[in-house]
């Protein structure tokens, strides 16, 4: 017997469960290779969202009634699905939000103006997306905080030595970064980054966008205090996102927004907040939404990350195997821990033109900076174009890509 | 692979997209303005000189793809000699070309950007025809440094 369980994954099996990716784009199969900016929806992921609204729809939190308990139910069911997930201590640490970008928002408003003081600082990296960023200036600007830029290398990691650096005078509160690039496919080594920011007293904020994705995430393990995601990148719907936090720093934090269902008592003199997470959920949440989440997640836990990690890894191989024979094209970024994204410029083509042609036989792939204007100065490109994977890639779609872009690279020769 | 692209990558848009004649700044100049596209990273500025009410020249300096390269390319071609206050109205009359891909009104000095009208099936592209545009009609309104597509 066998004492080592491969993980079996099927993923024409995998596809079956996609019915968008039986759809023809201009006559050809449909090649999306743009799951990094929003990942397609399984069956599992419409039928919860569909079944919610036909037989059990009602606000939550607030009826008396059957429906409204019965949607409650299954509205909370999913923050005890993300804590399983991230393997939060607490569902109470799980709150929810519109996206990542809200739950970054949420934390620079709330933790920065709240708990900081003037005079302290925020680090992030110098491959953060904009959403990583621009609240972190907003905070500087309104209210006195330094923001440093922890430098990355050549290859595109993060440079632990330069993030030491930021750290080292002691005045930084928080150090915010990327679990994994969205430009590079870069994995930070999250765990290694909490030991150091908390080595300098600095609490520790991971944007895990991409990386919840593609691998388990354990925030216990890394030693997070922030830890954000969205679930319309983890094959759930759009206009919900995740923030995990630790209990006491929750706590401590003043709520974002004021409204409904974030109170415990209302007057015209004052109001006094709800626990934690209600307190920094108001007004009435993305129910459907929320629902769509549970199954998300409940439909990825079902295939493992064990297994789509080593889809993901053989992807990797193949495609950094295939790009690397088409010359002119450099893939931004050679990390070592990587997942499944890959930019690339090609000399003699902007990357506009190289996915407008890509998309005349069906290939969806992104065009542009990314948001991450900053990253692509850093790399020395004005833009790039992005192929990034899902759960249901193939190694004959990276094929195709690459056969495509070799005809790409023939028409602007 | 690609025939259905013949148009808008035509041999005159290439041509322009990789070797423009009017791709520097001007070593005199009198109005100047950025145009950028914030959702691409395109970004195009945009030199004018007068003479009189009139533009004498124009160039630019541009990152961005080949269509956007040939269209500010086209544009310093058309515009030589034009009065200020006319044009508008020929942006204008790009803007609808770049859209609908017709252009009934399309004045004569813009006869050489008619194989830009191909942009208008690729919707997501037509941005990168009008952009130079707005640049140069910021140029010429001489207060602004920045416009945005």
């Amino acid at each position: 017997m066998n004492a080592v369980t491969k993980p079996t994954f099927d993923v024409e099996r995998i596809r079956a469960e996609f019915p968008i990716l039986s759809q023809q784009v201009r006559g050809k199969p449909l090649v999306f290779l743009d799951s990094a900016a929003s990942a397609q929806k399984p069956r599992a992921v419409i039928d919860a969202m569909v079944q919610a609204m036909e037989t059990q729809y009602a606000n939550v939190h607030r009826g008396l009634h059957w429906m409204s308990e019965r949607t409650t139910d299954a509205y909370e069911a999913t923050r005890d699905a993300v804590a399983r997930l991230l393997n939060a201590p607490s569902r109470d640490e799980v709150v929810f939000t519109k996206n990542t970008t809200e739950a970054i928002n949420l934390v620079a408003y709330s933790y920065g103006r709240g708990i900081l003081q003037p005079g302290q600082a925020v680090v992030i990296s110098a491959m953060e997306h904009h959403a990583n960023l621009v609240p972190w200036q907003m905070l500087r600007d309104s209210h006195g905080i330094e923001l440093r830029v922890a430098p990355i290398t050549d290859a595109g990691e993060l440079d632990m030595a330069g993030l030491e650096d930021c750290l080292r005078d002691g005045k930084v509160g928080l150090v915010s970064v990327t679990h994994m690039s969205n430009v590079l496919g870069t994995v930070v080594p999250a765990a290694r980054v909490a030991a150091l920011a908390h080595e300098y007293g600095a609490r520790v904020m991971f944007d895990g966008s991409q990386a919840v994705v593609h691998r388990a995430v354990d925030v216990q393990a890394i030693g997070a205090d922030f830890y954000t995601f969205t679930a319309h990148k983890l094959y759930g719907p759009t206009g919900l996102g995740v923030l995990w936090a630790k209990r006491e720093l929750l706590e401590r934090m003043p709520p974002f927004m004021g409204g409904g269902d974030m109170i415990a008592s209302v007057s015209f003199e004052r109001s006094t907040w709800a626990e934690v997470p209600h307190k920094f959920e108001a007004g009435t949440p993305p129910i459907v939404e929320a629902i769509g989440l549970g199954a998300a997640i409940e439909w990825v836990e079902r295939i493992g990350f064990d297994a789509i990690q080593a889809h993901e890894a053989a992807l990797t191989d193949h495609a950094l195997a295939r790009l690397a024979e088409i010359p002119g094209l450099r893939v931004l970024g050679s990390a070592q821990d990587r997942g499944g994204v890959f930019s690339f410029t090609m000399e003699g083509a902007h990357a506009h033109d190289i996915a407008t042609l890509l998309d005349r036989q069906g290939i969806a792939v992104r065009a542009g900076n990314h948001c991450a204007e900053p990253l692509m100065r850093r790399l020395g490109v004005d833009s790039s174009a992005r192929a990034s994977t899902g759960i249901y890639t193939t190694p004959a779609e990276i094929d195709t890509l690459a056969d495509t872009l070799h005809r790409v690279r023939e028409f602007f020769a | 692979m690609f025939d259905d692209l013949r148009d808008l990558y035509s041999a005159e848009i290439r041509a322009h997209g990789r070797n423009p004649r009017h791709g520097q700044r001007l070593p005199v100049y009198d109005g100047q303005a950025k145009g950028d596209n914030p959702m691409c990273g395109d970004r195009v500025q945009v030199f004018v000189r007068r003479d009189g009410g009139a533009v004498a020249e124009a160039g630019f300096e541009a990152r961005g793809c080949e269509i956007t390269v040939a269209s500010a390319d086209l544009m310093c071609e058309a515009v030589q000699g034009q009065p200020a206050h006319h044009i508008r109205d020929m942006a204008g009359q790009v803007a609808d070309m770049a859209r609908t891909g017709q252009c009934e009104a399309c004045e004569v000095a813009l006869e050489r950007l008619r194989p830009l009208s191909a942009v208008h099936a690729f919707p997501s592209r037509v941005k990168c025809v009008t952009l130079p545009w707005l640049a140069l009609l910021a140029a010429l309104d001489g207060d602004k440094e920045i416009a945005r597509e």
